[in-house]
């Protein structure tokens, strides 16, 4: 099986370039060192909380892009809309925004001067450098994901199987729940990985949203960032080898979604 | 199956949102009562290895004590920027003066912030010509950076609010030396030919210089005093004239506490806290703090902005993006660049 | 496209209607607040400054430079993606070996890691310091390094679930019929693959267009030479130019909406041959 061989080899070579060494690189430099570094370096309370933070962002952004992104490939595929193109283009929209354009878009609109942000602050609702304002720019930048990995999935798998149970009598939410969301999974599983992923790396759209506030409004990047300014390098590589660890414990957790795929 | 893991997903979402609610965020400086008044901080980005110490010693007065601190730093630019958007600040602190002309402008600090002993500027520094251990190119004057083979790094003045200190710098230098207006921008025209690589910022600028880039970087000297200290592999040499530069500082007309704001602002300025800024590689501007600290310059002639007009007239005819001098200058930077 | 109509005894049409506006009404509700809402307000900045403003801005060289890098550079890494991301969604599909489990999951780090330490350990280990002694660093190819590390998830993951979802009967035919692999390949399995491909590879043009972080570091922003559009963006927010950056931004939206809307009109016609 050479050719076989040919294509893991080169597959292998290709992420070990490119990804595999640099992230070694971070382990390497997080525990340069030492142990003891490392593990305080982890757990003071500026690194705590920006982990907690980062967390909980991603906790509130993942689930609503998730439950849209179904809801939104459903009408992408199976509606029969006018402006389809105009949806998707919407919907892909914020992949072509850069961070720096996010985090003026966003000041734009609820800044001190902005549209909404007076008009909110007078209600006493603080979003932009707060952590609504960063769980907002977060939901923006990670929108496209899980439409764009389930709209081919739900297109592959056809209406076949929906259109059988519509005839034996179910109920559209029985269609839904029983047929169509099982048969979806892998595509919404990638999604939410890509989306977890994304949502724990985002840097410059959160960073000019959140104001940077040291322990208040400082996700994992903000603070890598922060230790790098600072000339802590155990600390910046230590904050970035969380981030991996995190993505890492991701995708077992969305396999376990998988598992009852068709054998 | 699908529905119980999402139910669960929800369920943990709502529970950490309520903990959140709960208040299981902190600040960093130990606050001491829960009673006290809450200061914050947004500035530049050096300075904040200096302010951890310097924070808990104002804590430590009796105008300090109750009053615990919220920090933000961040490129000086783009830190005004935010304050000018809303960002909260009771005192701030930027590298450059038209940030906080910015802050004038849109109302958030008063037009009177400098009138005090020193101009409003808490600290000095001067820009420096930061090189590899032992200097092995022999970089002392201006005129070495554009010899044949040297490779300059600064970063992008239009990016950089800091790096247009060192455009000034070396423009200055040549005035000093009683060269010609023409002459000054011939130099700078040369001198940016040599330039590799423009960072965006001064910290970009130490990561490419570390990563093995350019002969001799144009730096603060407080940066690299700190860098130094903290381990990082390189010295610096004062060139024979540079430019001071000079840090503001100002608390705010939107705080909401502003004695305490104005409080520690004045502290800044007391000999306790010169003397903090002087360990942190700050040149203190308080002569009586300032003579116990070895920045003496003896050889080196020291002009300041003022020597061409105020930053605003600077900033129009060099850094416009449309017609600044430097965009011209920017077209063929590089290009001799070893 | 509404597949269920024909075949299904309908219920009562209120029903289905009120339900298909409810899903319609609440995912326009969504995109508006998350993505219309902001995009206006980039919009109207841009527009600031009135068409010969936004023409001005656009037109500068320095930022004609920046775009044409990013556009270049995006194609290329979109390019080398399409190939490279398929190989690898291939392997992880089809191929069984010790460690597959962990290559699958390092490929979503790009999107995990902070763009400044992507850039960081790129430029460690192909800047002047390189251990290999290859070094791109402060040159174009550098742009094309960030931005293959950080779309590297893209094709992957979207060729990923469709092969997954590839009915093995068609190969089971093809090769029935005596076709050989490469034969079943393109003849077969490409032409399903493709749209899937096409998209990730769009996506990934995408996120290049837009990238700053991790190309600010290792490209050194040299203006005319390795600047790219975002980083000409913050420059121009920097200088206080905001509807010049606005203007910028505008620009590179619609380059990637224009691509995106190219390949989602492809995947479409490809699409209606199929079955």
């Amino acid at each position: 099986m050479n050719g076989r061989l040919a294509l893991r080899l080169a597959a292998i070579g290709y992420v070990l370039l490119l990804l595999a060494l640099p992230v070694g690189l971070i382990v390497y430099r997080a525990f340069a060192g030492g142990v003891p570094a490392a593990w305080q370096a982890m757990t003071n309370p500026d690194a705590l909380h920006a982990l907690w933070l980062t967390a909980l962002i991603a906790l509130i952004a993942v689930p609503l892009n998730a439950a849209f992104g179904v809801l939104c490939s459903i009408v992408l595929v199976r509606h029969n809309i006018r402006g389809k193109a105009f949806l998707g283009a919407l919907v892909d929209l914020p992949l072509g925004l850069s961070p720096v354009v996010v985090g003026l878009a966003l000041v734009v609109v609820y800044g001190r001067y902005g549209w909404l942000g007076p008009w909110l602050a007078d209600r006493g609702y603080a979003v932009i450098f707060a952590v609504p304002g960063m769980v907002l720019a977060t939901i923006l930048v990670t929108l496209p994901f899980v439409v764009r990995e389930t709209v081919p999935v739900l297109h592959e798998i056809g209406t076949d199987q929906e259109q059988a149970a519509a005839t034996l009598g179910a109920s559209p939410l029985q269609i839904f729940m029983r047929i169509t969301l099982p048969a979806i999974r892998s595509g919404v599983g990638y999604g939410v990985v890509l989306t977890t992923a994304r949502a724990l790396g985002e840097f410059g759209a959160v960073s000019v949203v959140s104001g940077n506030i040291i322990g208040e409004t400082q996700t994992l990047t903000l603070y890598v960032q922060d230790r790098f300014q600072s000339f802590d390098s155990t600390g910046a590589y230590t904050a970035s080898l969380e981030l991996a660890v995190l993505a890492l414990l991701i995708l077992p957790l969305m396999s376990l979604l998988r598992k009852k795929e068709r054998s | 199956m699908i529905r119980s893991k999402i139910v669960r997903l929800i369920s943990l979402a709502s529970v950490v949102v309520m903990a959140n609610l709960g208040g299981l965020g902190r600040t960093t400086v130990a606050a001491p009562a829960r009673a006290g008044t809450t200061l914050s901080l947004v500035a530049y980005s050096t300075p904040q290895q200096a302010y951890g110490q310097l924070i808990p010693a104002f804590q430590a007065t009796a105008a300090g004590k109750d009053v615990s601190f919220h920090e933000s730093f961040g490129a000086s630019g783009s830190q005004s920027q935010l304050v000018a958007q809303g960002l909260p600040a009771d005192v701030v602190e930027f590298s450059l003066e038209p940030d906080m002309g910015r802050l004038v402008n849109a109302g958030i600090v008063s037009a009177n912030w400098y009138k005090n002993a020193y101009h409003g500027f808490v600290t000095d520094s001067a820009v420096v010509f930061g090189v590899r251990p032992g200097n092995p190119k022999h970089i002392h004057t201006w005129a070495d950076l554009i010899r044949a083979g040297v490779s300059v790094l600064t970063p992008n003045p239009f990016t950089s609010g800091g790096a247009r200190w060192n455009v000034m710098a070396a423009y200055g230098a040549m005035i000093k030396q009683h060269k010609t207006r023409a002459q000054a921008l011939a130099y700078l025209r040369q001198l940016f030919r040599h330039v590799a690589v423009q960072d965006d910022s001064a910290r970009h600028e130490l990561q490419t210089f570390d990563a093995g880039k350019g002969d001799v970087m144009l730096a603060y000297e407080n940066d690299m005093i700190t860098a130094k200290a903290s381990g990082e592999k390189l010295d610096w040499i004062m060139p024979p004239q540079t430019i001071l530069i000079e840090n503001p500082l100002a608390w705010t007309l939107s705080s909401k506490s502003p004695n305490q704001a104005r409080a520690f602002v004045k502290w800044l300025w007391s000999p306790a806290a010169q003397q903090i800024w002087g360990q942190n590689g700050y040149w203190p501007v308080v002569p009586s703090v300032r003579k116990h600290f070895s920045f003496t310059r003896p050889k080196t002639t020291l002009f300041t902005i003022r020597d061409f007009g105020t930053w605003t007239k600077v900033q129009k005819t060099f850094f416009d993006p449309a017609t600044g001098l430097m965009v011209d200058i920017e077209k063929t930077a590089g290009s001799a660049a070893p | 496209m509404s597949a269920l109509a024909p075949a299904l005894p309908l219920p009562a049409s209120a029903g289905r209607i009120g339900r298909r506006s409810m899903i319609r009404v609440t995912v326009m509700g969504y995109l508006s607040i998350a993505v219309l809402l902001p995009l206006a307000a980039i919009v109207w900045k841009s527009s600031g400054a009135g068409v010969a403003g936004l023409q001005q801005a656009v037109t500068s060289p320095e930022t004609v430079s920046a775009l044409e890098l990013t556009t270049l550079a995006s194609v290329a890494v979109a390019l080398v993606n399409a190939v490279t991301g398929t190989l690898i969604a291939w392997v992880l599909v089809r191929d069984t070996f010790p460690g597959k489990a962990l290559l699958n999951s390092v490929i979503d780090l790009p999107f995990a890691l902070p763009t400044i330490v992507a850039g960081l350990t790129l430029l460690t280990l192909y800047g002047p310091l390189s251990p290999f002694g290859v070094d791109a660093a402060y040159t174009r190819w550098a742009v094309v390094l960030a931005l293959l590390f950080v779309t590297l998830p893209f094709v992957v993951r979207a060729v990923q679930p469709v092969l997954h979802e590839l009915d093995p009967e068609m190969e089971e035919a093809a090769a029935a019929l005596g076709a050989g692999k490469s034969t079943t390949f393109r003849r077969v399995i490409l032409p399903n693959i493709l749209p899937a491909m096409l998209s990730g590879a769009v996506l990934g043009f995408a996120r290049s267009m837009g990238e700053f972080g991790s190309i600010v570091l290792i490209s050194g922003n040299i203006p005319y030479r390795t600047e790219v559009a975002s980083v000409r963006i913050f420059g121009l927010i920097q200088s206080d130019d905001v509807v010049g950056a606005a203007a910028v931004s505008v620009v590179l939206l619609v380059i990637s909406l224009l691509a995106l809307l190219l390949v989602t009109g492809i995947e479409r016609r490809t699409r209606r041959y199929e079955r």
